[in-house]
């Protein structure tokens, strides 16, 4: 049987939810443009005034924001409310220059770990389960998240963070966890281990809410058939509020989307024109709901198709598919966002040329970043301690920039492709 | 003029080596010495040859990355315990070997060594109170 955290809202009447977007999109539009100088020019600078945003029809209407919007307005451009009322920062991988941090009120919060806790039940998840959560704690938004929305649906809640994988497992045996949260390549690395040590017929896990990286349908049958679980997926980003704007039910054809606190719409990627439903384009989302933070037409780069057709789950919401790809350069590996201009800016720093070649690959189900690095006759010597210094060093500046590993591969000059006479600079080997 | 060697940078890769040996052939260049040190990603190739700056010129031409280092080069009787005198002076000296590898060459009963220290001036005093000979360009034929 299906269960519903909100059911008179996750399956409400189309007409029921697009008023409340009406009601919500105004008086947020109205709040933005009283609270935010940095919106308001925005919207200035397109001759709008709040009273053009009458309803949903005309949201189209209102500026985009980006992520570079993010950047310069880092950090409280973007702010609606004073600081007074904000209880909380979440933020996106740590990385300079291209870092977002995100404001909670106290509601925010709560209308986020609403989300979560709607994840968790379309899992299955009641008062009766244990819920072990392996997403990262701190600034990453997973395992809070997931934390509040398990304490919500009244879960025993194992805030176990990610890694140390003898921990986990040890706590999933003694305390039989029945769901599991935690990136899909985690997932895939713990079912591993389990089988590694034989412990498949003492855990008693049922579901897992698997987030923050791509995954494929194959990685899935896979994770399920190996822990004997029905894995979901689940969607957020740290700029809208985290994991929980969209998840997965039982059907598992596609994520609903929390319409009543976010409005999603494709563009075109190119133009920014709206597209009609079932196109596959770029998503964008309003929150309707997010008092301290507020953003409107948010994009999210991800390329993804929306769909309205009847679930036999019962819900209403709109389901968004998996992402099918991004609309900008950014690489998300090991559920971390990557940016070659990230990686580009360490090598200039280290006296390197920006010559390099990103190679991204998932090997026993858990993502690799490799960077190509071509030798230069000023960074050459004929110590091979001393190259390895500098692979060390140029290591290190990449760890704490992207917040990951990489491997450094020093190559000859000029052996990096080039098509065309440009460097090919990404090669994304993975199969998603 | 002491003797240099060219250090050049080897990406590991299959024909890397090949392809440095054949550019080195095709200009008539004789090796005196060769030596490699690698890690699994790349290495340093180092040799020594009858003409550095040709060589040097020819292989920057064909895109490597080099650079020119002076050595010293020792020689030591052919014999047992010939270079076990030379090692047991830079342990007395408390010197440390970057690295060191032999020529190919071999003249009037004496092997040559090439080594690399972190103090060469000592070194070189080291050698020249005990009486070991330093090879000069001349005596390996070197331009």
């Amino acid at each position: 049987m299906e269960r519903y955290y909100q059911p008179e809202l996750e399956c409400a009447s189309r007409e029921t939810i697009l008023a409340l977007q009406n009601e919500r999109l105004v008086k947020q539009v109205r709040h933005v443009w009283d609270n935010v100088p940095y919106y308001r020019k925005k919207m200035e600078e397109k001759g709008l005034t709040p009273d053009d945003i009458q309803s949903v029809a005309d949201l189209h209407k209102l500026p985009f924001l980006s992520k570079d919007d993010l950047r310069d307005a880092y950090p409280y451009g973007l702010l609606a409310k004073p600081l007074k009322d904000c209880v909380r920062i979440q933020s996106t991988s740590g990385t300079t220059g291209k870092r977002v941090v995100a404001f909670y009120t106290q509601h925010d919060i709560d209308l986020w770990e609403d989300c979560c806790a709607r994840a968790i039940t379309a899992a299955g998840g009641t008062d009766e389960d244990v819920c072990q959560v392996c997403y990262g704690y701190g600034l990453f938004t997973g395992g809070p998240g997931l934390n509040g929305g398990s304490h919500k649906v009244g879960c025993l809640t194992l805030p176990m963070s990610s890694g140390n994988t003898d921990r986990q497992l040890q706590f999933m045996v003694d305390l039989q966890s029945t769901i599991l949260c935690c990136t899909p390549s985690y997932a895939a690395y713990l079912a591993e281990s389990i089988h590694e040590r034989g412990l498949r017929d003492q855990i008693k896990l049922k579901a897992g809410i698997f987030g923050a990286e791509a995954w494929s349908e194959e990685m899935r049958r896979d994770i399920e058939k190996q822990l004997g679980i029905k894995a979901f997926d689940i969607y957020g980003l740290t700029e809208t509020s985290g994991p929980g704007v969209a998840f997965e039910c039982s059907e598992q054809t596609g994520m609903h989307i929390n319409e009543d606190h976010f409005i999603a719409e494709i563009i075109d990627p190119n133009t920014g024109e709206v597209l009609p439903e079932g196109s596959k384009g770029e998503l964008v989302f309003t929150s309707i709901t997010k008092e301290a933070f507020p953003l409107l037409r948010y994009r999210t780069r991800d390329i993804c198709v929306l769909t309205r057709e009847k679930c036999s789950c019962g819900r209403t919401l709109v389901k968004m598919s998996k992402p099918m790809g991004r609309s900008d350069d950014m690489l998300i590996v090991k559920g971390v966002n990557v940016f070659p201009s990230q990686i580009e800016a360490v090598l200039i720093e280290q006296g390197y040329q920006a010559n390099y070649q990103i190679i991204v690959d998932r090997i026993n189900n858990s993502d690799t970043l490799d960077v190509l690095v071509e030798m230069t006759p000023e960074n050459f010597s004929d110590s091979l301690g001393k190259i390895t210094e500098m692979e060390k060093s140029l290591v290190a500046a990449l760890k704490a920039m992207l917040g990951i590993y990489a491997r450094v591969k020093l190559v000859a000059p000029k052996t990096i492709a080039r098509s065309e006479g440009k460097a090919v600079r990404i090669i994304d080997k993975r199969k998603i | 003029m002491s003797i240099h060697q060219i250090s050049v940078f080897l990406e590991n890769r299959v024909g890397q080596l090949a392809q440095i040996t054949k550019i080195l052939a095709d200009h008539h260049i004789d090796l005196r010495a060769l030596s490699i040190a690698e890690t699994t990603d790349y290495g340093i190739l180092r040799v020594i040859v009858d003409e550095t700056v040709k060589a040097t010129d020819i292989l920057l031409e064909q895109g490597f990355i080099l650079s020119k280092t002076p050595v010293l080069v020792i020689s030591v009787p052919d014999a047992p315990g010939g270079l076990a005198q030379v090692l047991a002076l830079l342990a007395e000296g408390q010197l440390d070997i970057e690295y060191m590898y032999s020529l190919f060459t071999n003249q009037n009963g004496n092997a040559y060594m090439v080594f690399r220290v972190s103090d060469e001036a000592k070194f070189t005093a080291l050698l020249q109170s005990h009486n070991i000979p330093i090879a000069t360009n001349e005596e390996l034929g070197i331009h």
